[in-house]
């Protein structure tokens, strides 16, 4: 009975068990450490926040619906996706995704960036109908969104589960969120967006998206959600910093 | 058992030596692995390794080893895009400094950006504009000669770079008022508003148009002009042509009137560079009967 013959290590189990163990941990731990180093390979840059809760209630009607299966949400540092689609996706920018939207697939185009890049007006529009602005669109039609109410009085405890994955709302955040969506589908106009405003700062989109003042529609949160899409980031203060 | 290996038992019918293993009778041949497998195994063991030390591979605290080559995805596309700035140089390099009056008498130049516009168009305008600047319901045609904010160059530059009521500050800016939600005229009045309108563009004439054109010099004549043929300031169109923006029948034009109209061209300024708004411009000057 030789130390290195196989016939030792598979006459005693207990020694097949504590190698099969040591060899199981090698895989283990080259695929687990390196996500707890995870912040290691998320650029730090300015501006990324948190949806407000008006976006994250169309976040997850964008997962509801199951968007993630034709667009991706994700620009890779190839030439050609950089000129079609803008600057590509950074780690920072999906970071509060809770699942992130990358997805695998392009039936229709990415739409990282598709932030601020047609009106709300078209986004309302393309979303009831995508043939009316874009004849060989394959799009399924969304008009439905436009006729059922955003579900907001929950969006709190979408917050509050969202802190426990690492998500950095506030006591504050959580406490208005229903408030601040509502806020954010009315606009400055008709009403006070100041607290929205010192919450998620200045430059967030507050205004009626889908164009019916006498509702929040499903279609206020999806638009509000594409509106912000790929905008955080200034692009300007990052260059470089690569 | 362990003795039984040690003995190297030959089998009859292969001769190759078995493992000793056995199972009810049946021995198991030990026979070595293929040459050319070996073979493959190795080498793919040097490529890895080879594979460690030039490329980033193992992840070290505070980030990942560099690799010898200094390989990342984003030099790559760095280095890409240098390449094709190259390419381009030989017409960049006249393109970016040169007059629109320069371009249009550079065929060369010209051509250069007409092909990088018609390809901007596509990726970027084509979604509300329609292939070929077709227009859709709201989104102006491009192909026609009637402009809304002029079709001169610089105009169409400027429409580009800053959008048209968009959340740029200097952005176009107008706005159609809804005189019926906001009340500013009764039901009526609206009514022979739109016939007076339509009258303008060889609609029939109707009994009210008097009272419509009263309406319709005290309302609209501020920015349609007085003989209805728009104004460009105000990107007010002229109804006196039979191209519509929205729609030329009563129903739409009702509604045009009734709730206001102000459609929205967001600002490509910082996302798409000069060169191509450029470009861009000369090519719907070309597209539309630029002025």
């Amino acid at each position: 009975m030789s130390w290195n013959s196989h016939e030792t290590l598979e006459k005693n189990s207990i020694l097949l068990l504590i190698a099969i163990i040591l060899v199981v941990l090698v895989g283990g731990i080259v695929e687990i450490i390196p996500l707890f180093r995870k912040e290691t390979v998320i650029e730090p840059v300015e501006g990324v926040r948190p949806y407000t809760p008006l976006e994250l209630a169309g976040y997850n009607i964008y997962i509801r619906e199951g968007c993630y299966n034709c667009h991706s949400q994700q620009i890779r540092p190839l030439r050609d996706e950089v000129v079609r689609y803008g600057h590509y996706s950074l780690a920072a920018e999906s970071m509060y995704d809770h699942p992130f939207q990358w997805g695998s697939k392009r039936t229709g185009p990415d739409l990282s960036r598709v932030g601020g890049k047609y009106s709300d007006a078209w986004q309302t529009a393309h979303l009831v109908e995508p043939r009316d602005l874009v004849p060989e669109s394959i799009m399924p039609s969304y008009g439905f969104l436009l006729h059922k109410g955003a579900k907001l009085h929950d969006l709190d405890k979408h917050l509050k589960t969202l802190r426990l994955v690492g998500v950095p709302y506030t006591d504050e955040m959580i406490e208005n969120a229903e408030k601040d969506a509502m806020a954010q589908a009315t606009g400055e106009e008709r009403t006070d967006i100041g607290g929205l405003q010192d919450r998620y700062g200045e430059s967030v989109n507050a205004r009626d998206f889908d164009g019916q003042e006498n509702m929040i529609s499903e279609m206020d949160a999806l638009v509000a959600y594409l509106q912000v899409l790929g905008t955080m980031v200034d692009f300007e203060t990052v260059e470089g910093a690569k | 058992m362990s003795d039984d290996h040690k003995k190297k038992e030959i089998d009859e019918l292969s001769g190759v030596e078995t493992t000793g293993h056995e199972w009810d009778g049946l021995k198991e041949l030990n026979n070595p692995l293929p040459r050319w497998w070996i073979w493959v195994f190795i080498i793919t063991c040097v490529w890895s390794f080879w594979y460690f030390v030039v490329y980033p591979s193992w992840p070290v605290p505070g980030g990942a080893t560099e690799g010898t080559s200094g390989y990342t995805q984003y030099r790559e596309l760095a280095m890409n895009q240098a390449e094709i700035t190259a390419r381009q140089e030989a017409y960049l390099s006249k393109f970016e400094g040169a007059s629109y009056e320069q371009i249009l008498q550079d065929p060369a130049l010209y051509a250069f950006a007409s092909a990088g516009g018609a390809s901007a168009f596509k990726d970027n305008c084509a979604t509300c504009h329609g292939a070929g600047g077709i227009g859709a319901k709201g989104y102006p045609n491009l192909n026609d000669d009637d402009w809304l904010w002029g079709g001169a160059l610089e105009d169409i530059e400027q429409t580009i770079t800053y959008g048209i009521r968009a959340d740029n500050i200097e952005s176009r800016v107008s706005q159609m008022p809804a005189f019926g939600a906001d009340e500013l005229l009764s039901r009526e009045d609206i009514n022979a508003v739109v016939d007076y309108v339509l009258t303008l563009s060889g609609g029939a004439s109707k009994s009210n148009v008097a009272q419509g054109e009263t309406i319709f010099m005290e309302q609209c004549s501020a920015c349609h002009g007085e003989d209805g043929k728009g104004m460009r300031d105000f990107g007010a169109p002229n109804l006196t042509d039979k191209i519509w923006l929205y729609g030329g029948d009563k129903e739409t034009v009702f509604e045009t009137v009734y709730a206001g109209r102000g459609g929205l061209m967001p600002a490509w300024e910082g996302r798409l560079d000069e060169n191509t708004i450029k470009q861009l411009t000369i090519y719907l000057h070309e597209l539309g009967g630029g002025e």
